[in-house]
């Protein structure tokens, strides 16, 4: 129980913090240069936008929510099962900011849950000493 | 260039996951999540070399993935980083011991073929 909801933690702050910081990061403007100097700056003022900020703060909550994951599960169990990202991403494209979702991504969407439920059934832990 | 650069998007992304996972798992599992019990063993991941390594290794794949944007189509770069999967799934069977299944073996097949689907 305590695995499945490190779990849903992860997908939901990585998917959370990658929608703001790519929300804040079009407020923001694109990056005018690659040097060391300016990519700094970049990053103060990208800072400085509140999207940018929270979704750096979820991605270190993802983070460490992610290591504690992996100190219960295995990584061949956690890689998999926390690809529902990718789905809520296109749902909350769908849902929330109307996008249109090709048939494609549709079976696509089926595919990882179909891939992410034979796993789901396979034992969280296989390495001794773990939590399951 | 573009392979290159893919190269270094997917061997980041998975060295990063196997130096993270080699860190975290140097101590017992994560059974006690009050703040402070979860604070400390966390603490303790972060001394270790091998995960400030990862970050880097982090890092590289997220710089590595911003330069194939700029050469490649994102129809391109995402499903082609869904190679990781397959990669991270047999390291994890030969670095960490883990033991993967057919089962197992088919749903992180089944995940990268979706993945790869859904952004074509």
């Amino acid at each position: 129980m305590k695995t499945t909801i490190c779990l849903l933690v992860v997908v939901a702050t990585n998917t959370a913090g990658n929608l703001l910081l790519g929300y804040g990061m079009r407020q923001v403007g694109s990056i005018a240069s690659w040097s060391p100097l300016e990519l700094a700056v970049s990053a103060v003022r990208a800072m400085a936008n509140p999207y940018v900020a929270g979704g750096v703060a979820l991605l270190i909550v993802f983070f460490l929510a992610h290591m504690i994951a992996l100190s219960r599960a295995d990584l061949s169990y956690v890689l998999p099962v926390t690809s529902g990202g990718y789905i809520l991403v296109a749902l909350l494209g769908w849902g929330l900011l109307g996008e249109t979702v090709r048939p494609a991504r549709w079976i696509g969407i089926a595919v990882i849950v179909a891939g992410m439920t034979l796993v789901a059934r396979t034992p969280a832990s296989t390495v001794a000493g773990r939590a399951r | 260039m573009r392979f290159f650069l893919l190269a270094l998007v997917v061997g980041g992304a998975v060295v990063g996951d196997l130096l993270k996972t080699l860190a975290i798992r140097q101590h017992a599992a994560v059974e006690d999540f009050r703040p402070g019990a979860l604070g400390r063993r966390l603490g303790l991941a972060f001394r270790t070399r091998r995960l400030w390594l990862s970050l880097a290794a982090y890092a590289l794949s997220f710089f590595a993935f911003l330069g194939l944007l700029s050469v490649a189509e994102v129809s391109f770069a995402v499903p082609a980083t869904a190679a990781s999967y397959a990669i991270e799934t047999a390291l994890a069977k030969w670095i960490l011991g883990e033991t993967v299944s057919r089962q197992r073996w088919a749903g992180a097949g089944v995940v990268a073929a979706g993945v790869a689907l859904i952004s074509v």
